[in-house]
């Protein structure tokens, strides 16, 4: 659509404005400024300047933290994309059955957080939850809080489980706005079931598929709530993933300084990889038209 | 899917000429994923309907001694059930005040182009990236300032901070789609910019507002690290008091297990209402 220039706009953008203004830059600002001071308490502060910045690209905590955390993200992705792009393609198409799909794959996404780490945390457990004695009655060693590998499938399959839906029905609704007329015509041509996909779903699906590649990589970057409440960040600090350490570091150490300078950092890299995605994706919509 | 339709009317004719009915692969594997999804779900329930000696002394598929005793417990006790009082008005609260101010803003996104639009949007954007955690402490301060702490705005101000950019990416996306001719002739019939925005605007992207309602209430009903760190004791979050179960003397199970379906109840009845929407909601209005 072309779009009039009018800078009258601005007025009816002002609300938004005003109110992000209020509950996103004011904060924002709170953290810079603790990041460049110290503090003896009493409120008392002194400039100083990168120390904090500086502490922390030479503290290995940190960087465990990042690497793990991207190692999270990067097998949610790699997991929940194929397996939702698939679960779509397997979906009903029309009736009540594809209702009745639809309103099942929702519920795990309005599952409170710590519902979903509640939920979780009991399902695994080898004493009373139906995954843990199951596996254990069966012969396979699983405890998920003293054996890091065991904690890290369960946080992965917990993140499956919660948001695999997302893609599906993103996925999902790609697929619905293809015409017929373009599956007929790959009849015609006798096109096989991967041709079909490879060269009138997936290009179909791409512009949502990335809207769900983005929100995946966004939320899956700041997941805190579902792993603390399963593993705490443990066994040791296997799961400490970057969230969970800010938290650690900000409420519970009240290191102003450092936590603020880690939330700066922690912002700008996820701030970096999302424009990438973001970019890649109004260019796709470009091309689209 | 061409094939599975053929597939489809393969089997239908089959099953026509002969009673036995080939089961399709794709009822499988949806069969398979649904199983997935629901059975952590059914064990917590079956897990709040029994008692705690039952749940740790025997293991057993389905409640041996039917007891409502942990729903009661809830259901009687205003430390718990104002915990959902309270986590339904913030979001309540959150899901009005997003929407008020993402309207009109969404609007002027999809109509005019004017001074740093695009610039200003992803901006809006960046805010739906910001972990809550950077923002925990910083919120925490803020609203303790200004006098707002552990009230049920202030958790519904805070969760503006990712409904909002949200918001206003849903409904672009559904104005978007919208024809531009509807606004000029409206105006051209002598239509205010406020009379023509809620009589006629307004009904035709419904849908989209009611997506968008149901997003914003999706995320901020199950968001716990800024509502848990805002509040104390007035407008203490359902999702907060749950780690009540944790005593001395252990896990109280049952009760637990009982307040984690409660929280599923609002979640259902709301993808019920929006069900029809549910697939191009989750599109953010953009097929």
């Amino acid at each position: 659509m072309n779009k009039t220039l009018n800078q009258k706009a601005w007025f009816l953008v002002l609300p938004v404005l005003l109110l992000v203004a209020f509950s996103a830059v004011i904060p924002l600002m709170t953290v810079v400024n603790y990041s460049v001071q110290d503090t003896f308490g009493n409120n008392q502060f002194f400039w100083a300047g990168l120390e904090w910045f500086d502490e922390l690209i030479n503290d290995d905590r940190i960087w465990d933290a990042l690497w793990r955390q991207l190692m999270f993200s990067a097998i949610i992705l790699c997991i929940q994309v194929p397996l939702g792009v698939f679960v779509a393609l397997n979906m009903p198409k029309k009736g009540f059955w594809a209702s009745f799909c639809l309103v099942v794959m929702s519920l795990p996404l309005l599952v409170p957080w710590n519902v979903v780490g509640t939920i979780w945390q009991i399902f695994g457990r080898v004493d009373i939850g139906l995954l843990g004695y199951t596996l254990s009655s069966l012969g396979i060693d699983y405890n998920y809080t003293s054996d890091p590998l065991a904690a890290w499938i369960t946080i992965i399959v917990m993140d499956v489980w919660h948001w695999t839906s997302l893609v599906a029905l993103l996925a999902y609704a790609g697929l619905q706005s293809i015409p017929d007329a373009y599956y007929q015509a790959a009849k015609i041509d006798q096109a096989s079931r991967w041709n079909v996909f490879r060269y009138i779903e997936l290009p179909k699906m791409m512009g949502v598929l990335m809207i769900a590649i983005l929100l995946r990589f966004m939320d899956s970057f700041m997941i805190y709530t579902e792993p603390f409440v399963v593993t705490g960040g443990g066994p040791g600090n296997s799961t400490t993933l970057l969230s969970i350490d800010l938290v650690k570091l900000a409420l519970g150490q009240f290191d102003l300084g450092p936590a603020a300078a880690f939330s700066i950092m922690y912002y700008l890299v996820i701030l970096t990889i999302s424009y990438v995605f973001y970019t890649v994706m109004t260019n796709m919509d470009k091309k689209e038209g | 899917m061409a094939d599975t339709t053929a597939t489809a009317s393969a089997t239908l004719t089959k099953s026509r000429a002969a009673p036995r009915r080939r089961i399709k692969s794709s009822t499988i594997v949806m069969g398979l994923y649904l199983l997935f999804l629901m059975l952590p779900i059914y064990w917590l329930l079956n897990m709040s309907l029994k008692t705690n000696t039952e749940i740790l002394n025997s293991f057993s598929l389905w409640p041996q001694n039917l007891t409502f005793d942990n729903y009661a417990t809830i259901l009687t006790d205003p430390a718990w059930y104002m915990g959902y009082v309270n986590s339904l008005i913030y979001v309540l609260l959150n899901t009005v005040i997003s929407l008020a101010v993402a309207l009109p803003a969404a609007y002027a996104f999809s109509r005019y182009t004017f001074l740093g639009d695009k610039h200003l949007f992803f901006w809006l954007l960046t805010n739906r990236m910001a972990p809550p955690a950077v923002f925990a402490l910083p919120f925490f301060q803020l609203y303790s300032s200004v006098g707002l702490f552990d009230t049920h705005i202030a958790v519904a101000l805070a969760h503006c901070l990712f409904n909002v950019p949200l918001a206003v990416w849903i409904l672009e996306g559904f104005m978007r789609g919208v024809p531009k001719e509807i606004d000029e002739t409206a105006y051209i019939d002598g239509y205010s910019f406020g009379k023509f925005f809620v009589k006629i605007f307004m009904p035709l992207i419904s849908s989209g507002i009611g997506v968008a309602a149901f997003f914003c209430f999706m995320f901020s009903w199950v968001e716990l690290l800024l509502s848990r760190t805002l509040t104390t004791v007035d407008a203490k979050p359902i999702a907060a008091i749950m780690t009540r179960t944790q005593g001395a003397a252990g896990i109280d199970w049952g009760v637990l297990a009982a307040a984690g379906v409660l929280t599923l109840v609002p979640g259902a009845l709301v993808i019920y209402f929006v069900r029809n929407y549910i697939a191009k909601g989750f599109a953010l209005g953009r097929v």
